[in-house]
């Protein structure tokens, strides 16, 4: 555990070391700035749209974050063969895996958090400034503690989408690992669609297939309740366990199959 | 008798070649050898011979196709074997992010030192290895041979009882030769055993109690390298005393030059000294030194490959 630790203290320092990190943590106050701006022109609609770019900015920076870095997490390491010397560190293989997966989640963690804040700050900022009978005609209040299950969705989502990069660049190369990440995160979110499949198609063969990778693909979508909570309704404490429980398992079975296919890899 | 430092037995890697219908390539084959406690061991052999393979083979950075390897009793890859070596890689990289100092402290953490422990340590080994002042810069701005020198720092945070070397000197400028080479002789001084790889000769000579020389994968002698029979291709011949008349008067002008007021003559196999250092003593020469001039590494493999069996 000791080990996994210090890994994962590793992974942290260097991405808040990599100047990226700053990039897009900027990125993203810039834009929850900007949402700002476009509110002042948008009478009555001002809250509701800052949320949406809000949260949807925490998302896609955190994507990036999450796919950029975690593709190289294990990669990078090969690729410059400072893998040579730190294999030879007592350490085993798994725990070099989980302390990378440990390290880029708290890093995502920590940025998803600043980007939280300052979005509640901006919005805390906007109920302070308007007058009573303005902020009547909000349908939530502007600071509204509702849309927390949603930011802890969207990391649980970042997560999940960490594991797939993390797994794909455990046997390939970067850029493809890249183009699989995302790849995989576009269909995450269709992925319902091919639940009902036999309803389209005749072939039964093709309904189990559609089936078989309904199951096997992660969905994604059940995540993202962002418009739900922009538009004020519940989302209650068990669809985020039942979710997150989901997440947990899936970055498990992701985690189980990098260490495996990690475990037997010839570094030449 | 104690148990060996390092055992290979009948080691064995293929790697496949190929990507449509891939076919095995033998890198290491059947490669058995003992290494004392205490031993400076030279693992000698031309590039692509095996060498970086056996060590990766050793660190389990690569799995056997065949064979053992074991290290201070515990199997190649466990980590109570890890806790007590240190390895650097050939021309080794790290984090381009971290300074010299930061990368011990991560890496003596690995090793279970505190943060405080592992600081004195990275202290004390950067200044051993020249480092000191450079400790805090970011190893992105280093060079290749301050790099190879935190390599080795590294590969010592955790005091080991063996150390493995890939290539040590490669990379290096004469003054960094002549300090790894102190660095190595110290090592064995202080009853560490050591492992190295070379190329080259005659890094080993000074350095190694024994060594062992690699061939296409195959272990082709073992011993030290008086017992080798290295062909002598020459002699270097240092006298002091002759003027560049008198050794032209030899007829050895071409081969010879003068450095600091001696003549340095480089002589052929077919230039006997026994024949040229009564001229020269008529002359007034004194000999400063005779050194014999050994085939490279790379004849030496050449000849003994050609003719199995003359190798001792």
């Amino acid at each position: 555990m000791a080990i996994i630790g210090r890994i994962a203290v590793h992974v942290f320092k260097e991405s808040v070391r990599d100047k990226v990190l700053y990039n897009l943590v900027l990125f993203a106050v810039l834009l929850i700035a900007a949402s700002y701006l476009i509110g002042q022109l948008t009478a009555g609609q001002d809250v509701k749209i800052i949320k949406d770019l809000g949260l949807a900015a925490t998302q896609i920076f955190g994507l990036f974050i999450a796919v950029f870095i975690g593709i190289g997490l294990v990669s990078k390491e090969v690729e410059r063969r400072s893998i040579y010397s730190l294999l030879s560190k007592p350490i085993r293989r798994h725990e070099l895996i989980l302390g990378k997966y440990a390290g880029l989640v708290l890093t995502l963690a920590v940025n998803v958090v600043v980007m939280a804040a300052t979005l509640y700050l901006v919005l805390g900022y906007m109920s302070w400034v308007e007058s009573e009978e303005f902020k009547a005609t909000w349908l939530r209040p502007a600071a509204d503690p509702a849309m927390l299950p949603a930011i802890f969705l969207v990391f649980a989502q970042l997560a999940l989408v960490t594991a797939l990069a993390l797994f794909f660049s455990t046997f390939s190369s970067p850029i493809l690992s890249a183009v699989l990440t995302f790849g995989l995160y576009v269909v995450g979110h269709f992925n319902a669609d091919l639940r009902n499949f036999e309803s389209v198609v005749d072939s039964t063969a093709a309904a189990y297939l559609a089936r078989a990778l309904y199951y096997a693909l992660p969905s994604l979508a059940p995540f993202d309740v962002k418009a739900a909570v922009v538009h004020g309704e519940p989302v209650t404490f068990g669809y985020v366990a039942m979710t997150t429980g989901y997440g947990a398992a899936y970055v498990a079975a992701l985690l189980l199959a990098a260490v495996f296919i990690f475990s037997r890899r010839d570094f030449k | 008798m104690s148990t060996p430092a390092i055992t290979l037995d009948g080691l064995t890697k293929d790697y496949a070649v190929g990507f449509w219908r891939p076919r095995p390539h033998r890198a290491l084959d059947q490669v058995s050898l003992e290494v004392a406690t205490g031993e400076v061991l030279g693992y000698l052999g031309p590039n692509g011979a095996g060498k970086t393979t056996t060590l990766k083979l050793l660190m389990q950075l690569i799995y056997p196709t065949a064979g053992t390897a074991e290290i201070l009793g515990c199997p190649a890859g466990d980590v109570d074997a890890s806790l007590r070596l240190g390895y650097l890689p050939e021309l080794p990289y790290f984090y381009d992010n971290l300074s010299a100092e930061e990368l011990l402290i991560y890496f003596g953490g690995l090793f279970g030192l505190s943060t405080a422990d592992a600081r004195e340590r990275a202290t004390t080994l950067l200044d051993r290895v020249g480092l000191g002042a450079a400790r805090h810069q970011r190893l992105r701005r280093y060079s290749k041979g301050m790099l190879q020198r935190v390599g080795i720092a590294q590969a010592l945070v955790n005091d080991p009882e063996v150390v493995f070397l890939d290539e040590p000197m490669s990379g290096l400028d004469p003054v960094g030769r002549r300090d790894m080479r102190e660095l190595i002789r110290q090592l064995g001084a202080e009853g560490r055993t050591v492992f190295f790889s070379s190329h080259i000769l005659s890094d080993a000579e000074a350095l190694c109690s024994r060594v062992a020389i690699m061939a296409r994968g195959k272990l082709i002698a073992t011993g030290r390298i008086a017992d080798l029979a290295f062909e002598v291709r020459g002699w270097e011949l240092v006298v002091s005393g002759a003027s560049a008349d008198d050794v032209r008067a030899l007829g050895l002008e071409e081969s010879t030059r003068e450095v600091d007021g001696r003549q340095v003559i480089e002589l052929a196999i077919d230039q006997p000294p026994d024949r040229i250092l009564p001229e020269l003593a008529r002359h007034g020469a004194q000999v400063v030194s005779l050194t014999p001039r050994h085939e490279s590494l790379e004849d030496y493999f050449m000849r003994v490959v050609s003719q199995p069996g003359e190798a001792s």
